[in-house]
Parts: structure tokens; C-alpha cells; sequence
């Protein structure tokens, strides 16, 4: 007896009405993606749930996948046997003892196909029996088992499954379309990448990148955390901003104290051109409210002028501590806190006004015309794709 | 030369030695360093990280390189002792134990901790029930090696970690070092908290190995100082060593997935030709680790039939190498209850996957013709 498929519970979306068609099939669609290189396995669709068939294939791995996979609430792992009083018992055993931590447990069977003759009441009783005899101390209770042995009887076969694992839940990944996200390499933006995700958004990213004053490793730390994020979703397209000149430029002709806010609505401008290109329709970012000087009411009313695309903030309420732990429990947390300068850590005026105002900030930018710098780093735009494979430098093949 | 003390160590194989040679003058830039140099070379050695992590399955931060199985067996044990001491000081472990596992153990009795050396019955093996018996409540680690180095025993290690999460406190060690490539290995979901690997056993250098730690688990380190391997292993990192580690732990874990009948026939190849010579018990038991042999002549001291053995250029051992200047009987032996005639002339013969029949059968020959040739002398 071994388990031979997984099956896919999927939570908030079975609210869905007309449309739930395309999410599910959606649903379908990436985690077919992310498992398809295990061999043999196949991901199938009946009423209300998903099946992935292992053919072979040990289930924790793909286990490990699929718990990545946005829009799945719960899976459990399940064994088909055929309709006899004989493999069903034996069945129901297995399931049993698997759980190792479980003291007390209950039988659940449904059965939908009327043509197997015993009544589902009777079958509970039957193999609840056949459990307390062929196992020590573990005990029945029907209200809180530890353990619930569930067996659905069906036409084809039947399915019995134990254990319950919790998923991420949320929405699939490309349900609700693109945004862009403004990644920075701290702990904050792939965060709010992640969770933006979670509610179903496809992602793209931007990044502003300082050379010779920021590193190459800064560049590379991006990219290895959109790399990480691409585990939770689909491959991710990196549009790389080379800022150097431009933000040069804000710091030479702008009020000191003003160059931080009139840098940010900059990066605005760029990114809205980004997503005009991409047919994106929104913004992502990892601003929170009161962190830093340039997330304060004041200064987000002031950078959001420029701009009349939605702005996705995630994490806008949480506190730094929560933001951290999602950080680390995600894997972008060592990532992220590799001590590289980006472009917003290089270029900090001393004292940048916590409290800027619209009017100033547009008498300010009236005095100087950027366009020409800011078609030159438009221009000057590369974007990479990263995908959830390592890739393996060419240089490092040799070697591993 | 018929070479069959692959537990002692492997050969090195070519591709290893060339990633080491490749990475130690290409990739010779400090990882820390800050310049584009030192950023490649930390890119190596996420991007090896990354692999080892990929090929066991695991996640890339739940690996520690390190200079091998001594180290990360004392790095598991006096990490978990001294992080965890606070909430108990009892550890168990078994009595047929690898050095690096017993002495250390063994040490931290004088720190005040409590070891439980579990016996073994005649085949080297503790059972699952004797394991949960000796759990109290204030143990805080069981730790033992997954094959025996010198008879091969493999210890029910899947059975005793999903026993082991009905007690979620006790922390888990496993000393992998003569299993990888060998027997089948799981580490997620599998109660296995600590992992401990060797390179020169897999074809790769001495010097190199690797620790699984789990997430979730915390060690106190046995090294201060950079904060290199999340702390738990500072000291400027042995890049080209933990390079040659991946490239070896790939190559071994391709030849056990496609190869591993060769080992079990070789196996069997020796099992039955000594089955026909005279005056040879066989200390390992047939569900063992297919790589390892142990046996004894009767009447022969050990030492001669190496040296007879050597003559012919074929080279097998007694024990294990790291105990064999000893003269003492194999602690191992004595533990699975043999006589101390046998447990002071235990042979052990191990196979890589290079090792072929006809290299047993001529092995085999030329030990009939050593074992006549000793009793003639005698008369």
C-alpha cells in the first residue's frame, strides 16, 4: 500500500461564482508549472477539488512545491484503493498510522456512489473497529480526534486520506493582473512583492540601480531576491533603471532637504513609463506608514502626485518586527540583509523634510527641466527575466 | 592495485580534484570581500549551496560546509548541548558508535551531562522501542550514525524520527557519513534535525563535509568570529573544499540512483565466496549497508592477513582506520556481543561504485591462498 496521489483543497476561491472556472483553471496551470519536473506526475481536476497523480513519485517533495502555490488552502495526501470492504480497511490503516503524533481519531466515510452496498453509517463502524483492534494506545473521539481517517467512497475507487496540511491560500498567481513592483534589495519590497502575489497579482520589477556608487552585487542581490520570489509564483521580468545621472543631477540642482521626495516622484515617473510600456496597471511597493522619512503621510501625499496609478501597499500596517518575520519565513530575509548600498542609501541628505509639500515641490522641479536626463535612463533600461530554475553561471559549470 | 578500504576513504575522483584546482586559483577572492572579486566567489558558493541543498532536498540555509564528519559531529552534539543545556542534560546515544560520536558524547560528561549508551544486539542495531524507552524528560538529543563504519548496520533512523515527533523537544542527529550514496536518504519530514557528511567517503577531498541543521534549530557554535555560515561556523570559508563537496556529493548521488544493484552484487559476490572458505565468520548481517564487510579469520591475527593482502597490492582493514593503531579489540564487535577472539580480528572489506567482480574473486583468491599459507608457516 502506498500513497499514490494529493489532493488539492482549495479554500477562498470556491466563493467565486460564474468566473471560478478560470481561476481553477488557472489554479491548474501553475501548479502544473511548478511540478513539472517531476516525472509522470499529472494534475487532474474533479468536482470541487484537484488531484496530483504521483505515479511513483515520492509525495514530499512535491509536497514542498505546492505549498508555494497561491490559491491552494490545504492538501492532504491519499491513498486510491478499490471498492472492497477488505482494501478500504487496509487502506484506512495506513492512513492511520502515518500519523505518528495522533492519540485519538475518527472515521469519516462518505459515500457517493450508492453501488457499494454498505451504508456509510455502518462502514464508519466497521472500519473504526478494524482500527482500535490493530493498533495501541489510540482511541476514538468523535468530536476533537487528533486525527480524522477520511474515506470517500466513489464510483471509480476510493479515496482515503489522513492528515491535513495548510497551504498559503490566497488567490492564483496572474488572477489579478500585473503591477510593478518597486524593489529596492532591503527587507521591505520583496515582502510586499509576496504578498501582493498572494492576492493573485502577476509581478514585474523595477530596480534603480547607482553605478559605479551602488555594486554589481547590489544588482545581483535583486535578482537573486526576485529569483526567490519566483518560487511563489511565475518567472518575473526585472527592468533595471540606470539612475546614476539622473539622481546626480535631482542632488545637484534641487534643495538638499527636497532631493529625497523629488528623487521618489522621479522614480514614480519612470516606473508609470514602465508599466505604460508593460501594460501593467498598477504600482507595488514596500512602504509602510512612520518608518522612514519618506513614509510619512506628508511625503507620500507629495511623491503620489505624480502619479494616478494605484499604488499597492501590503505592508502599510505592519510593524517592522512582522514585516521580518514573513522575511524569513519566505527566504528573502538572508538575501536581503547583505550590507550592499543601493540608490537610496547612497545619495541621503542630511536633514530630508519629513513634511514636504505639494506646491514647494513643484515650484522646486519647475526650475529645472529633467526630461532630457530622464529619456536618456529610460533608454538606458535593461530588463532580465529571471525564472524559479538555478540558473548556474556558465563560469561555475566546471566546477559543480 | 585492488583498492577495498573505500570507508576508511575514496579515491578522489579527477572532476573533483579539477573543481577544487578551478576554484582555489580562479575563485581565490575572500567571499566577504566587498569588490566584484570577492562577490563572484560568494556567488560560487551560494550558487554550491544552492545544489547540495537541491540534490538532498533540502533548503539552502539549512546547510553548514565544514572540514568533515569529525567536525560536524562535534558541531551537532556540543551545539545542541550547550545551546539547549538549560532545558536538560541527558543525551542517548548507542554503544557502537563512531569515535566522533562516543568521545564526544563522553566529554560532556565532565560538563555535568548524562549519556545513555544504548546496547546493540548481534547485528549492530538499536531498535526503535529501546530508543523511545530511554527518552526522560529532560533529554534534549539522541544521536547516532545512520551504517556503521566498520559492519554496516543501518539503524532504523526513519523509524526512530517518526517515533521521535511525538517527543518534538529531543532534537535528532544523524552521522550520515557512511550512508550518503549508499542507502536511501530523506531528510525533510523526516524527524532529523542534524545530518553529518563527509567528502573524502564520496570521492572527495579530506577536509570537506557538510552539516544539515534543520531551520528551526538553534546550535551553539563551536567557532567565534565572522559570522560566516550563519554563525554557526565562522572562519573564511573553505570555498574551493565546498565546491569539490557539491561536485562529489552530485556524482555520488547519480551513481546511487543508477547503479546501486552493482554495489548490492558485489556484495553478494563476497558474501558467498567467503561463505566457502573455511574458518570466516561474517560479522555483517545481509540487511546491512551494501559497501560494507566485516568478517573475521579464526586463527589468523588481522594484522597478517593485511600485510599478506598488501604484497598483492590489495588493500582491505581492520575496525575502522581511525581506530586501527589500537590494539585493543574493536569496541564495535564487542558491542554486537562477539567473543573477543573475533572482535580482535575483524577484517572489513568496502566497495565504491568503481570496484568490480573480478577485483572481488581475485581478492578472494588471493585471501584463501593468504589464510593456507599462514596456517602452513604454523604447521
Amino acid at each position: 500500500m502506498n500513497y499514490d496521489h494529493i489532493l488539492i483543497r482549495y479554500g477562498e476561491m470556491a466563493l467565486k461564482g460564474k468566473n471560478i472556472k478560470q481561476f481553477i483553471i488557472k489554479l491548474q496551470e501553475n501548479i502544473q508549472q511548478k511540478i513539472k519536473h517531476f516525472e509522470g506526475v499529472k494534475v487532474k481536476r474533479t468536482q470541487g477539488r484537484m488531484f496530483v497523480l504521483l505515479n511513483g513519485n515520492e509525495p514530499e517533495p512535491i509536497i514542498e512545491k505546492l505549498k508555494n502555490v497561491f490559491g491552494i488552502h490545504s492538501l492532504s495526501i491519499a491513498i486510491r484503493v478499490e471498492n472492497t470492504e477488505e482494501q478500504i480497511k487496509e487502506g484506512a490503516l495506513y492512513a492511520l498510522k502515518r500519523e505518528a503524533n495522533a492519540k485519538t481519531f475518527k472515521v469519516t466515510v462518505k459515500r457517493i456512489s450508492k453501488d457499494f452496498p454498505i451504508p456509510s453509517q455502518q462502514m464508519n463502524q466497521i472500519l473504526g473497529g478494524h482500527l482500535l483492534a490493530n493498533t495501541n494506545d489510540i482511541t476514538v473521539n468523535v468530536h476533537e480526534p487528533d486525527v480524522e481517517v477520511r474515506v470517500e467512497i466513489r464510483k471509480e475507487a476510493t479515496y482515503i486520506t489522513s492528515g491535513t496540511i495548510r497551504c498559503r491560500g490566497g488567490l492564483p498567481v496572474g488572477t489579478s493582473g500585473k503591477s510593478l513592483l518597486l524593489l529596492s534589495g532591503g527587507i521591505d519590497s520583496p515582502v510586499a512583492g509576496f504578498l501582493a502575489m498572494k492576492r493573485g497579482v502577476q509581478l514585474e520589477a523595477i530596480h534603480f540601480h547607482s553605478p559605479p556608487f551602488t555594486s554589481e552585487r547590489a544588482k545581483q542581490k535583486v535578482l537573486d531576491l526576485t529569483q526567490t520570489l519566483t518560487k511563489y509564483g511565475k518567472s518575473i521580468k526585472v527592468h533595471i533603471v540606470p539612475f546614476t545621472k539622473l539622481q546626480q543631477e535631482i542632488f545637484r540642482e534641487m534643495p538638499n532637504d527636497y532631493a529625497m521626495t523629488i528623487m521618489r516622484r522621479m522614480m514614480f515617473r519612470i516606473s508609470e513609463r514602465i508599466c505604460e510600456q508593460e501594460e501593467i496597471l498598477s504600482l507595488t511597493t514596500g512602504e509602510n506608514l512612520g518608518q522612514v522619512a519618506s513614509q510619512t503621510m506628508q511625503s507620500m501625499h507629495t511623491i503620489n502626485e505624480v502619479t494616478n496609478y494605484p499604488i499597492i501597499r501590503p505592508l502599510i500596517s505592519m510593524d517592522k518586527q512582522e514585516v521580518i518575520e514573513v522575511s524569513q519565513e519566505i527566504g528573502t530575509y538572508e538575501t536581503s540583509i547583505q550590507p550592499y548600498e543601493d540608490c537610496c542609501t547612497i545619495f541621503v541628505p542630511k536633514s530630508p523634510k519629513t513634511k514636504p509639500k505639494r506646491e514647494k515641490v513643484n515650484y522646486y522641479e519647475s526650475h529645472h527641466d529633467f526630461t532630457p536626463t530622464m529619456e536618456e535612463t529610460i533608454n538606458g533600461i535593461e530588463t532580465v527575466k529571471i525564472t524559479d530554475k538555478t540558473v548556474i553561471d556558465q563560469s561555475f559549470k566546471d566546477l559543480l | 592495485m585492488i583498492y577495498l578500504d573505500n570507508s576508511a576513504t575514496t579515491q578522489p575522483k579527477e572532476e573533483v580534484i579539477q573543481s577544487f584546482q578551478l576554484a582555489s586559483s580562479q575563485f581565490f577572492a575572500n567571499p566577504s570581500s566587498i569588490h566584484p572579486l570577492g562577490g563572484r566567489v560568494e556567488k560560487l558558493l551560494r550558487t554550491a549551496k544552492q545544489q547540495a541543498a537541491e540534490t538532498l532536498g533540502v533548503r539552502s540555509e539549512e546547510i553548514i560546509f565544514t572540514s568533515g564528519g569529525t567536525e560536524g559531529n562535534n558541531t551537532a552534539i556540543k551545539g545542541i548541548a550547550l545551546e539547549h543545556g538549560q532545558r536538560g542534560k541527558h543525551i542517548i546515544t548507542t554503544e557502537a558508535e563512531h569515535p566522533s560520536i562516543y568521545d564526544t558524547c563522553t566529554s560532556l560528561e565532565n560538563l555535568g551531562y548524562r549519556i545513555t549508551f544504548l546496547p546493540v544486539d548481534e547485528n549492530g542495531l538499536v531498535s526503535v522501542k529501546q530508543v523511545e524507552e530511554a527518552i526522560e524528560p529532560d533529554t534534549i538529543l539522541i544521536t547516532m550514525m545512520y551504517v556503521n563504519n566498520e559492519i554496516g548496520a543501518i539503524q532504523p533512523i526513519e523509524a526512530i524520527g517518526t517515533m521521535l515527533k511525538k517527543h518534538p523537544k529531543v532534537f535528532f542527529h544523524v552521522d550520515a557519513v557512511q550512508a550518503l550514496g549508499k542507502v536511501p536518504l530523506k531528510l525533510t519530514g523526516s524527524g532529523i534535525d542534524l545530518c553529518t557528511f563527509s567528502g573524502h567517503k564520496i570521492h572527495g577531498l579530506k577536509g570537506t563535509g557538510m552539516l544539515f541543521v534543520e531551520k528551526t534549530t538553534t546550535l551553539f557554535p563551536l567557532m567565534h568570529g565572522g559570522n560566516q555560515e550563519y554563525g554557526v561556523r565562522s572562519g573564511t570559508e573553505n570555498v574551493a573544499g565546498a565546491v569539490s563537496f557539491v561536485k562529489a556529493l552530485r556524482l555520488v548521488m547519480e551513481q546511487y540512483k543508477q547503479n546501486i544493484q552493482h554495489l548490492t552484487h558485489l556484495n553478494e559476490v563476497l558474501r558467498k565466496g567467503l561463505s566457502e572458505l573455511k574458518d570466516i565468520v561474517i560479522h555483517s548481517s545481509s540487511n546491512g549497508a551494501p559497501h560494507i564487510i566485516n568478517f573475521s579469520v579464526l586463527g589468523v591475527k588481522p594484522e597478517v592477513m593485511i600485510h599478506t593482502l598488501s604484497e598483492k597490492e590489495i588493500y582491505i582493514s581492520t575496525k575502522s582506520a581511525c581506530s586501527s593503531k589500537e590494539l585493543d579489540e574493536s569496541r564495535i564487535l564487542i558491542a554486537c556481543g562477539k567473543s573477543r577472539e573475533e572482535a580482535i580480528s575483524g577484517l572489513r572489506v568496502s566497495f565504491s561504485y568503481d570496484n568490480t567482480v573480478a577485483e572481488v574473486e581475485l581478492f578472494l583468491k588471493e585471501l584463501h591462498n593468504a589464510i593456507k599459507q599462514y596456517k602452513e608457516a604454523l604447521g
